[in-house]
């Protein structure tokens, strides 16, 4: 029944995908500088027999379509072609680094909904009083603010001139945790070590406050909108009525008619979320696929942008699915 | 004989702080309603009615206010009770009936857990061997008594199939049943006050005498006292054992149905029943009150329905007292 | 009875009759919202730092201290004017001894620019689009929709890069980057609100008279639009100028000397340690910038369309 429903959804997104794939490949294609000459210029002077060696084994002597063909039915496979400048499989590269950045994306998002989630119910519930009023216009702040500008700022301050947190990176050398899923602070925690736990803590608290922020500011005021519309309506004096303490009206029977709108804006953000990710990931010099991306897209490195950007938009995608559900889970009146 | 009065209303005064003035939306009103007793409310919208009525449960919204008078409910005042206090009244002693039972119902919570939600609160089952707190909250046996007491309401209110009902969300319900199921909510505790504010305004005609029906037969079985609030004069005659007419947040006139029916007094209350068709005449004008109701900003000192009286006089720019002109049915005009 | 006189005068008159009757209604209108704007206190000051924005930008040639593109390598990192060995340079110098002001001053122009012509394309493109889309439906729509789909399954930064990486930097490079999926909103928009209107009857009233299709959506459905267009784009220009600051900062959008100043803060980032106002300064400007255009647009939302209450 349910069930069904998911895996079409999930079905569904397949042409999606396709289409995210054939695109990058157009445009990779359509780049103008030879990524052979780029290749090349590291080696000096290479002999016409090795240039054309290195055609063939990428396949750049194909007409357009047929490289095309190749790389969708290596997609299937899910072999993402090999990196033209590191000469690795796409797919390694980045599963290398996809635990960094889906680390700083959940804590990114758990910080955003830890503190947008309460100051916006809050702020409807005492509305026009003073808290709501500094709230809205902080959250004015949060949105207004250049990503990059928060962290660089954030380093400044407390790294540089404070000194409390490190500058960058994920982790101080040689305190990396057993590696289980690869992201730090959960291996941290669930081998418990507690050096590798607080070390990593501490690489991850300004990365994710940057990107936090703006969710969290966004995260308030739908929030905030919609606990008001809530709040209004007949069913919450009901439940007064009924003889219910204040709080359980609140965080009852208002907080989940609020959240079915606040669920769908926090559904775009994540893609917000994901392509934030590239900029912080630069400033705090965080190893994920986002730096990886950029360098890959300096070095007109086909494989490896297609591989990312087409991890990129599936995670998205599946992010979206996630919240959909959700969704489902929350309105009895949706039915996927 | 003193019949021990169920509701004593006293001077009630409640306003709203609008940004354009202040609102007096009930103004200076004195109510009373015997054990057992049918009280119809009845005058236009915008009169103060329904007011009243949230005024009684102290669910008056901000930026409404209830700044003076007594509410005595079986000899306790209302209005100085503290809030904990207040809670367990609601929905225990005195329950309310809303208008339209679409929005009244929380949507995303099965109806049958909506109706369970009153039984759960006021701790209407006594859980098996005295557990508190946390033992409270796991008690099965609990659960399944409260289950099975939801179900017995269904009944009783005419749902039928309540067992496959209870799972099922407000929206799979129609206008009637869900109306049947605010009133099984507002049975649940078994209280000795119903307010119902006009609950068959939203419903057909049809379906509108069935839940009269069922509200006489409760007063008839457990002697609950109503207060049923209705522009309609038609249905309040039929229901009611006394009507109270309303205007501008003043009550003008009030009396036993029999009383005020045949033998109107206040201007109000013969323009109303005189707007009504009649049956049984064969040919008739329509003859609506002249005017429009008036803004409840700053309304002048005197009778407020002075500028749409076609007795008005002078003097009526004074604040007629009110009567007791006939056992019991008192009014507020200048004429008597 | 007055009209039905007029309908006979003959039409050209009729027509310019009914035109200076609109014209008037509509300066009315507007009127009133500029009063309305003024009286809101936040749409207010985002409107007034807007203005100053606006006006440095444009004036930038004749009120700069100094040469934005000149520096004078002498007075390379020196502080600003608050802190001990400053100089005229009002918010300090930067690593090729510019003066910061001066090139923030500058950079207004670009920022201001970029976002108001993406904002402006995206809107276009996406109208029209939208426009036919829903009205016509059929392939056309189908077509359209899909590729909006697959376009919304990147993220926005991520696509920027990648165009931006490609055609190289550049002016118009990075107006096509942010447009190329910024007109999906826009698109989506209008098409949402054609098609509910097309459904209408009034519609069908025109067309049954003969009236051309394109001037019934003009006629009628445009005017509806035309507020939730303007709050949008308002909301919307604040994220392209970040979007164009990040790409500079990553040294994809415009490039030095030119003062952008997104690349004003990359280039500020060796010296985060002892010269810290290099990167401070332009983006606090970008701050407030946006802020105030965020305000700006949010309180054209209170006033001309309070329904547009949920982000």
């Amino acid at each position: 029944m349910r069930w069904i429903k998911i895996i079409e959804r999930i079905l569904a997104t397949i042409p999606v995908m396709l289409g995210v794939a054939i695109m990058v490949f157009a445009f990779m294609r359509l780049t103008p500088g030879d990524p052979v000459d780029l290749m090349m210029g590291e080696a000096g002077v290479v002999s016409q027999a090795e240039i054309k060696a290195i055609r063939e084994q990428f396949k750049l002597d194909q007409p357009l379509i047929k490289q095309l063909l190749f790389y969708l039915s290596g997609l299937v496979r899910g072999d993402l072609g090999t990196s033209f400048k590191k000469k690795e499989p796409v797919w390694d590269l980045i599963l290398d680094r996809f635990p960094a950045t889906m680390e700083l994306a959940l804590g990114s998002l758990l910080l955003g909904l830890a503190i947008g989630m309460p100051i916006g119910i809050w702020s409807a519930v005492k509305q026009s009083s003073a808290l709501d009023r500094v709230s809205m216009f902080g959250s004015f702040f949060g949105i207004s603010m250049p990503p990059f500008w928060l962290g660089l700022i954030l380093i400044i301050f407390f790294s540089a001139y404070l000194g409390w947190l490190p500058v960058s990176g994920r982790i101080d050398y040689g305190l990396e945790p057993r590696f289980i899923t690869g992201m730090y602070v959960i291996d941290g925690l669930l081998m418990g070590q507690v050096d590798s736990l607080i070390s990593s803590l501490e690489h991850l608290l300004l990365p994710s406050v940057t990107l936090g922020v703006a969710l969290a500011a966004i995260i308030a005021r739908v929030m905030r909108s919609s606990m008001l519309e809530v709040m209004r309506q007949d069913y919450v004096t009901l439940a007064r009525a009924k003889g219910n303490h204040e709080f359980t009206v609140i965080h009852k029977h208002a907080l989940r008619n609020a959240l079915i709108p606040t669920v769908t804006v926090v559904g775009i953000q994540i893609g917000v979320l994901l392509g934030g990710n590239m900029i912080v990931e630069t400033v705090f010099g965080w190893p994920g696929i986002g730096r990886l991306a950029v360098d890959a897209i300096f070095a007109r490195d086909y494989p490896l942008v297609q591989g990312v950007v087409i991890i990129y938009s599936f995670t998205y995608v599946m992010a979206n699915l996630m919240v959909d559900i959700l969704y489902t889970l929350i309105n009895p009146k949706i039915k996927l | 004989m003193e019949e021990k009065l169920c509701l004593d209303i006293k001077n009630l005064t409640t306003i709203f702080k609008t940004g354009k003035g202040k609102i007096k939306a009930v103004n200076d009103l004195s109510l009373r309603l015997g054990k057992g007793e049918l009280l119809g409310l009845v005058g236009e919208s915008g009169c103060g009615k329904s007011v009243t009525l949230l005024s009684i449960l102290r669910l008056i919204p901000y930026p409404g206010e209830i700044i003076s008078g007594n509410i005595l409910f079986e000899g306790n005042d209302l209005l100085k009770k503290n809030a904990s206090d207040i809670r367990k009244i609601r929905g225990m002693k005195i329950s309310m009936v809303f208008q339209d039972p679409m929005t009244t119902l929380n949507p995303v919570f099965k109806v049958g857990e909506q109706i369970r939600e009153s039984l759960a609160i006021h701790g209407f089952i006594k859980p098996m061997d005295g557990k508190r707190f946390l033992g409270n909250f796991f008690d099965r046996y609990r659960r399944k008594e409260e289950r099975r007491q939801v179900i017995e309401l269904m009944e009783q209110v005419g749902i039928s199939m309540p067992e496959s009902r209870y799972v099922e969300y407000p929206h799979q319900f129609s206008g009637g049943m869900q109306q049947r199921a605010l009133i099984a909510i507002a049975l649940s505790c078994n209280p000795s006050l119903i307010l119902a504010d006009e609950p068959t305004t939203a419903l057909d005609v049809t379906i509108q005498a069935q839940i009269l029906e069922l509200l006489k037969r409760v007063n008839q079985e457990r002697n609950t006292s109503m207060i049923l609030v209705t522009h309609n004069l038609g249905v309040a005659s039929e229901f009611c054992h006394r009507i109270a007419v309303m205007y501008a947040g003043r009550m003008v006139e009030v009396g036993s149905v029999d009383s005020i029916v045949q033998k109107p007094l206040h201007p109000y209350t013969k323009g109303l029943l005189n707007s009504i068709p009649k049956i049984t005449k064969k040919l008739q004008r329509i003859e609506p009150i002249p005017g429009n109701v008036p803004d409840l900003i700053d309304l002048p000192e005197g009778c407020a329905f002075k500028p749409r009286c076609q007795s008005a006089q002078d003097h009526c720019d004074d604040l007629p007292p009110l009567k007791d002109l006939d056992k019991g049915h008192f009014v507020m005009c200048h004429l008597y | 009875m007055r009209r039905a006189e007029i309908e006979d005068k003959g039409s050209m008159q009729n027509r310019i009759y009914f035109l200076k009757i609109r014209c008037r209604l509509f300066w009315q209108n507007q009127r009133d919202i500029f009063l309305r704007m003024v009286a809101h206190r936040s749409a207010l000051l985002g409107g007034i730092i807007v203005s100053l924005f606006i006006l440095l930008a444009f004036m930038a040639p004749w009120i700069v201290p100094h040469n934005p593109f000149e520096g004078d390598l002498f007075k390379r990192l020196v502080p600003p004017f608050w802190m001990p060995g400053s100089t005229n340079y009002l918010l300090g110098g930067d690593e090729l001894g510019r003066d910061i002001f001066s090139r923030i001053i500058a950079g207004a122009k670009i920022s201001i620019w970029i976002g108001f012509l993406s904002v402006g394309i995206s809107i276009l493109v996406g109208t029209i689009l939208g426009a036919f889309s829903g009205f016509y439906r059929g392939l056309f729509d189908e077509l359209i929709s899909r590729f909006a789909e697959i376009l919304l399954a990147f993220p926005f930064l991520i696509f920027a890069i990648g165009v931006m990486a490609m055609l190289g930097p550049g002016f118009w490079n990075l107006i096509f980057a942010l447009t190329f999926k910024g007109w999906v909103e826009f698109f989506r928009l209008i098409r949402g609100e054609v098609m509910s209107e097309a459904t209408k009857e009034y519609v069908e009233a025109a067309k049954a008279v003969g009236q051309k299709n394109w001037l019934i959506m003009m006629r009628e459905i445009l005017p509806n639009v035309i507020h939730s267009l303007i709050v949008l784009g308002t909301l919307r220009m604040g994220y392209m100028i970040i979007m164009e600051a990040s790409l500079s900062f990553l040294g994809l959008g415009i490039q030095p000397p030119m003062p952008a100043w997104g690349s004003m803060v990359n280039s500020g980032r060796p010296y985060m340690l002892n010269a810290w106002w290099i990167s401070t300064f332009p983006g606090l400007a970008i701050l407030i910038l946006v802020l105030s255009i965020n305000l700006l647009g949010e309180g054209l939302r209170d006033i001309l369309d309070p329904r547009l209450r949920i982000d």
